[in-house]
């Protein structure tokens, strides 16, 4: 396997396999992002400006408030989820296959 | 095998002057465990630190290299890392600390708690991985692959450092009091105890040694909390609303609610008060206040050295990634369980009677423990007791220990191996040397600070710690790793902004302790007592009774009223004849309690102004290298093989 100083690294930055997977990675990542990040801050948002609505109940005397504040568990666990089937799917064959083309590669000097 | 005996002795040490203790500490204050019980509670903290000593032991003699010292050779696997960072994260602020926070204060107690997990998606999503395919020991090495080295080791270690110095300041004083208050050892002997114990780990045993401690602590910590959690449970079959009816329908949860709102309670049913625990605002009164917490939670975590620091102890980005999936569950799944465990200590316990032993509800847990078991008399009670007590106790000397090997890290590696030896050969020998000289150091430093800052205000500096991680690290590592123009002047630029706006702010905040108002609100308290105690009377010496529910808020007012007199009168002697704040204010000059929203983008936009300012041609020219590699992991094997 060549030694990492030898590979050309504006060479893979230019293939188009590593601009496919920056860009697929870049979105994904983006979207997800904004979304947790959205959600989670709904909660604290929520609880200073619309009380009245969590203070609805809904089951027993569980409200909305806390049923919205237990939910961000199952939103949190489901975008790690999400990224999980995603990055091992998709990116990690992705990134394998650059690592390997340009490994096999004769060292340029 | 040399280490190994040393260690023993440090151990026979520790619990010798621990036993020597045990016969004066019936003299001491009130404490939790009951005289009687000192036995027990001794050897099951035997038990459990010996575990710990028993694993270091086992792994002392595989630290050789620099590698080995700081990142267990990324042998630790990703499922061990995810229990590890657990370990790390739950300290015994967050363990106490929240189910206390929701004893006292219900529904916003909770919501804190979400904030803790949701930090993870950070990580998960842009750090974890992108720091192990850069980074080889430290923070400053990610910093340092693309600008100017120096500087990089320079400012990220004296931010590694300050980060770590003020949550470790934190941690001791916390658990100082924590185990005072629960078997009654004097606080400097425990911070000593907990210094020396866990100077102990790290320095024989390293990031293994550590990584372990933390794992054992983190498993225990689980089991301990399904156990309150089951017997809590139980009895209503598992139903949420059946257990939440149940503690709102609760009087000692209606009291408590009725003294938080004071005046503007006396409308309101019991069934209303006891509902309003459900409900935000007990707690966070300012709006602003709430999402500048969130905001410091969120983004801090990822920036936190002792966290970033766990990324490196394992083989791959893939390893990495399986580590906070891991982390995610157990974290989430604790905080879930904490959920739980708040509102049980509430109903069973009682806010009030958690209070009487510590202010800030930190007792919750262990009060709940020894209820569950049988009560103050009985030996399952007080067992029970002893081991979520024995579990806090390792929670402090394991999350010190994490702390301590980031900064010793930040020292030795970045500082003396990085800057003052920089371009000299310095062996794999002489640089864990370094390292332990470092952690010695740093472990010293944190007895002194925690002895010092006896009896100080310290709950700040955990908010501080997540403030400047937030504000300083992050900003840094998140743009030297994404962003093409990133350079070492916006780092140096956003690390300075970041940590002086986050200071700064703290130190004006509302936070400090200011004489004049703590006096100014102990004389109107003194001074509303009379017309207070008139309108208690009139209702209770009514001879036609109205309802039953006003006799209750009644008998919970008087008693809310009188420690409140009582907490005034301790506040104007305790400030007699002072007039300023530690930064010499009158009053604070900002309403703001958590720097966050502000000093985040401060840091944010000073990194990156900074950046398109001035050039830097080596940071420009090391970004494709790098960009590649934090996506692809190419040349990775490099930074674990030595």
């Amino acid at each position: 396997m060549a030694d990492v100083k030898d590979v050309d690294w504006d060479a893979v930055m230019a293939d188009s396999r590593f601009q496919s997977l920056r860009r697929k990675k870049t979105i994904f990542l983006w979207v997800l992002m904004v979304f947790s990040m959205t959600y989670y801050f709904v909660l604290p948002l929520g609880a200073a400006y619309f009380p009245h609505v969590f203070q609805i109940k809904i089951w027993g005397v569980l409200n909305v408030g806390l049923l919205f504040a237990l939910s961000q568990f199952v939103v949190a666990w489901a975008v790690a989820f999400c990224y999980e089937r995603r990055a091992s799917g998709q990116f990690d064959v992705l990134a394998k296959e650059i690592v390997v083309a340009f490994h096999q590669q004769e060292p340029r000097r | 095998m040399r280490a190994s005996r040393a260690w023993s002795s440090v151990i026979l040490c520790v619990i010798s002057v621990l036993v020597a203790l045990m016969p004066n500490v019936a003299l001491a204050d009130a404490t939790v465990i009951g005289g009687e019980w000192r036995a027990l509670t001794l050897t099951v903290f035997a038990a459990v630190i010996g575990l710990t000593i028993y694993v270091t032991y086992r792994s002392a003699s595989h630290v050789k290299s620099a590698a080995d010292f700081y990142a267990a050779s990324g042998s630790i696997s990703g499922l061990q890392n995810g229990w590890a960072i657990a370990g790390d994260y739950l300290s015994a602020a967050s363990f106490l600390g929240i189910a206390g926070l929701i004893a006292l204060n219900g529904y916003d107690g909770f919501m804190y708690s979400v904030g803790f997990l949701v930090a993870y998606v950070t990580v998960l999503l842009v750090i974890a991985e992108p720091c192990r395919n850069i980074g080889q020991y430290t923070l400053a090495d990610i910093l340092a692959y693309r600008n100017d080295p120096k500087l990089s080791r320079i400012f990220g270690a004296l931010s590694v450092i300050t980060v770590s110095t003020f949550y470790l300041t934190a941690q001791m004083v916390g658990g100082g009091v924590l185990v005072k208050t629960l078997i009654g050892i004097d606080y400097e002997v425990s911070v000593i105890a907990v210094g020396v114990l866990m100077l102990g780990y790290v320095i024989f045993g390293g990031m293994v040694a550590t990584t372990w401690v933390q794992i054992i602590k983190a498993t225990l910590l689980v089991i301990a909390s399904i156990v309150l959690v089951m017997l809590v449970w139980v009895p209503y079959g598992f139903s949420l609303p059946d257990f939440m009816a149940d503690v709102v329908g609760d009087p000692k949860v209606q009291a408590r609610v009725a003294a938080l709102l004071g005046d503007s309670s006396t409308v309101m049913t019991p069934s209303e008060l006891g509902q309003r625990f459900l409900e935000p605002g007990l707690l966070y009164k300012m709006p602003v206040d709430q999402i500048s917490l969130a905001m410091a939670l969120v983004f801090g975590t990822a920036g936190l050295p002792h966290i970033l620091m766990r990324f490196f102890t394992v083989h791959d980005a893939q390893q990495a990634r399986k580590s906070v999936l891991w982390a995610m569950a157990i974290i989430g799944g604790f905080y879930v369980l904490t959920l739980i465990l708040g509102f049980g200590a509430a109903h069973l316990v009682g806010p009030a009677a958690i209070s009487a032993v510590d202010a800030g509800g930190n007792m919750a847990a262990p009060l709940l423990a020894q209820y569950l078991g049988g009560g103050r008399d009985s030996f399952w009670g007080n067992f029970m007791l002893a081991f979520v007590s024995a579990v806090a106790f390792a929670t402090i000397v394991a999350v010190v220990a994490g702390l301590v090997l980031a900064a010793a890290s930040a020292m030795a590696h970045d500082l003396y191996v990085g800057v003052l030896r920089a371009g000299r050969q310095v062996s794999s020998g002489q640089q864990v040397a370094a390292a332990r000289v470092a952690t010695l150091i740093v472990g010293a430093m944190a007895i002194l600070i925690g002895i010092a800052a006896k009896g100080q205000n310290v709950a700040v500096l955990v908010g501080l710690a997540f403030a400047v991680a937030a504000s300083a690290n992050f900003p840094c590592i998140l743009l030297t790793l994404y962003w093409r123009r990133a350079n070492t002047a916006g780092m140096v630029a956003g690390m300075v902004v970041g940590t002086l706006v986050a200071v700064g702010l703290t130190l004006v905040s509302p936070n400090l302790t200011y004489p004049l108002q703590k006096i100014a609100a102990a004389n109107k308290v003194l001074d509303a007592e009379q017309a207070k105690r008139t309108a208690i009377e009139a209702v209770l010496q009514n001879p036609w009774p109205q309802s039953e529910s006003l006799i209750v808020k009644a008998r919970a007012e008087q008693v809310a009223l009188d420690k409140a007199i009582r907490l005034a009168q301790a506040d104007i002697k305790k400030y007699e004849g002072q007039s300023r704040s530690f930064m010499g204010l009158k009053e604070p000059l900002i309403s703001l309690k958590n720097p966050g929203v502000i000093s985040i983008p401060a840091g944010f936009l000073a990194a990156i102004l900074a950046s398109l300012w001035i050039r830097d041609e080596r940071a420009r020219a090391k970004w494709s290298e790098l960009y590649v590699r934090q996506n692809t992991g190419m040349g990775i094997s490099k930074s674990v093989s030595h």
